[in-house]
């Protein structure tokens, strides 16, 4: 059973992963993103992290692929590209060799490491005790709000800054005729 | 694998027969009585607006007209399905089912019923088996329902982009912009509710929700109710929020090329969507099926049934209330009240609630902290307001229209 899940999951991945480079119309290769976003949901389900899987769907499905669409729709950039041309001519070997790079230390990182993950919670430090949804999300909070705070805080001054800078960055103050 | 689908305590242990039967009639049962339920909403709301109108509506198709939405139906299968020119044809199609599915797994998380007295739990007893009433209890059970409205999104969106046209785009860009903006207020009123629960689960938030007084709406003092109606209606984008679909300035905004059982599929997600928000808002604030007294004769199982029933047709009733009565938003009228009164007020309202639950669980003195955070409210909505105000006075100095 945890191997159909895997194997279906991993298929919408990679198809969806495959489809966001290869489609060459923006909005079908968001669509192909948001294939991989769900599978990736799927796999934390299977993993027992259900506050995980929904929060992936509310935030990255729900939130920020929106905006990547409502971004597109509205520079009417929409249409196709074509993707055989090269604007950039090292790039895509570049691409390539970065990619198996990433690959290869994946690999080497679960072989070196194979012992940890067979025998649970000695080498990655997680709880063997699943239980039910409600410890779940109680231990994410305890490490978000607890152990993390400090980076958690500082990520949303980080935030709030990003925030007030765009806004800066695109309003014109009308009249001082430097910008528009 | 209990956990893994959610499932009742039927799951548990040997699956057998029994059990899956009784899952799987469940299942139809449930999303059969989704289908019917939206048949009927639709023809009462039909019907309750044209007696607000003093018109008559439906009233030819089957007994009062009962049937009429089903002859609507039968007529938009068999009419021409019309493809434009300009549109992306796979999203074109795909676009009806993602709005259409989202509003019907909704279902699923809703429990219908059951026992909650003399803490039974919501478990009720059928042929022998220990079960909810409800398809699925996930220990995710709100948050699913959170996903599966960010999800219907894309219905809406990707029609409009779609359709290669220029008012469906339109139509599609405000939505999008619509309802995630009105997510936030929703998802910070349903934090509120959490906060008090204790838990995620769809069962759970009904089990806390005994008497009168425990209802949600009453203990996390009706302000986080409001904000949710308001954010609940903006998202399914019913009126006075329908600027989506707003006939006089956008045709038909998003669905004006669909035609056909397309549309049919939008207009059933649409009026699905009215009920199953009903029924989120019950479980949520109004104590699900948990009843105010003890109706005699009627064994509790279906006693729940029953209440459930009667509070969700009360809130049907004010959704077609509000649709006939209230004009239509100007777009930023909405943009102004989602994110500088919704949002900031749901926001306050749950930092308050925190600070009263963790008032009660340090055993603080309740007057001081009432006083304190009462100031620290009042500072905050008067910087707010103050500054809402300068950015207008700042924006009319510019010259802006608005």
């Amino acid at each position: 059973m945890e191997l159909v899940v895997f194997v279906l999951a991993a298929a919408m991945i990679l198809v969806g992963a495959v489809g966001v480079i290869v489609r060459s119309n923006p909005v079908h290769a968001a669509l192909s993103l948001i294939l991989t976003l769900f599978g990736v949901a799927v796999m934390f389900v299977a993993q027992n992290a259900h506050f995980l899987a929904a929060v992936q769907v509310i935030v990255y499905a729900g939130a920020i692929v929106v905006l990547f669409l409502f971004v597109i729709m509205l520079l009417g950039v929409d249409r196709s590209e074509d993707l055989s041309s090269e604007p950039f001519e090292v790039q895509r070997p570049l691409a390539a060799i970065v990619g198996l790079g990433v690959i290869g230390l994946v690999v080497a990182a679960v072989v070196s490491s194979r012992d940890a993950i067979t025998v649970r919670g000695t080498g990655l430090n997680v709880a063997d005790t699943v239980g039910d949804g409600d410890t779940n999300i109680k231990q994410l909070a305890r490490s978000v709000f607890g152990d993390y705070v400090v980076a958690f805080e500082v990520t949303s001054v980080l935030l709030v800054v990003a925030v007030v800078g765009t806004v800066l960055l695109t309003r014109r103050v009308k009249g001082s005729g430097k910008d528009s | 694998m209990n956990a893994l689908l959610g499932l009742d305590p039927l799951a548990i242990g040997d699956l057998i027969w029994a059990p899956l039967l009784i899952i799987l009639l469940k299942v139809v049962v449930i999303f059969a009585l989704g289908l019917l339920v939206t048949m009927f909403m639709v023809w009462f709301e039909r019907k309750a607006i044209a007696g607000m109108g003093n018109r008559i509506g439906p009233n030819k198709a089957g007994p009062w007209g009962l049937l009429q939405t089903l002859a609507d139906g039968i007529k938009l299968f068999f009419k021409e399905d019309l493809l434009p020119d300009r549109a992306d044809r796979f999203v074109f199609k795909l676009a009806p089912y993602l709005a259409f599915v989202p509003a019907f797994l909704v279902w699923s998380v809703i429990p219908l019923g059951g026992d909650f007295s003399d803490g039974k739990d919501g478990l009720v007893e059928w042929f022998g088996q220990t079960t909810r009433v409800q398809l699925a209890d996930p220990p995710v059970g709100i948050l699913l329902f959170m996903a599966l409205s960010s999800v219907a999104v894309y219905g809406i969106m990707l029609a409009g982009w779609s359709s290669g046209s220029k008012y469906p785009l339109l139509g599609s860009v405000r939505a999008s912009a619509q309802m995630v903006s009105y997510e936030a207020a929703l998802g910070l009123s349903i934090a509120t509710v959490l906060l008090l629960a204790g838990t995620l689960s769809t069962s759970g938030i009904v089990g806390n929700q005994g008497g009168f007084t425990d209802w949600h709406v009453v203990s996390t003092g009706v302000v986080p109710f409001i904000i949710f109606m308001l954010a609940a209606t903006a998202e399914m984008n019913r009126p006075p929020f329908d600027l989506v679909e707003a006939e006089q300035e956008l045709v038909g905004g998003f669905n004006t090329e669909y035609s056909s059982i397309r549309f049919g599929l939008f207009f059933l997600a649409e009026f699905m969507n009215t009920v199953t928000m009903s029924g989120i808002i019950v479980t949520l604030f109004f104590g699900g099926p948990q009843g105010l007294f003890d109706i005699p004769v009627i064994p509790g199982a279906i006693e729940g049934t029953i209440w459930f029933i009667a509070k969700v047709l009360v809130f049907l009733y004010v959704y077609v209330w509000m649709r006939a009565t209230l004009p239509r938003f100007r777009y930023d009228q909405l943009m102004d009240l989602g994110w500088k009164i919704l949002i900031p007020a749901s926001l306050g309202w749950f930092m308050l609630m925190a600070v009263l639950q963790l008032g009660r669980d340090e055993g603080w003195n309740r007057g001081v902290v009432g006083i304190i955070s009462g100031v620290v409210i009042a500072g905050c909505a008067g910087l707010m307001s103050a500054a809402v105000r300068t950015s207008r006075a700042n924006r009319e100095r510019e010259g802006a229209m608005f």
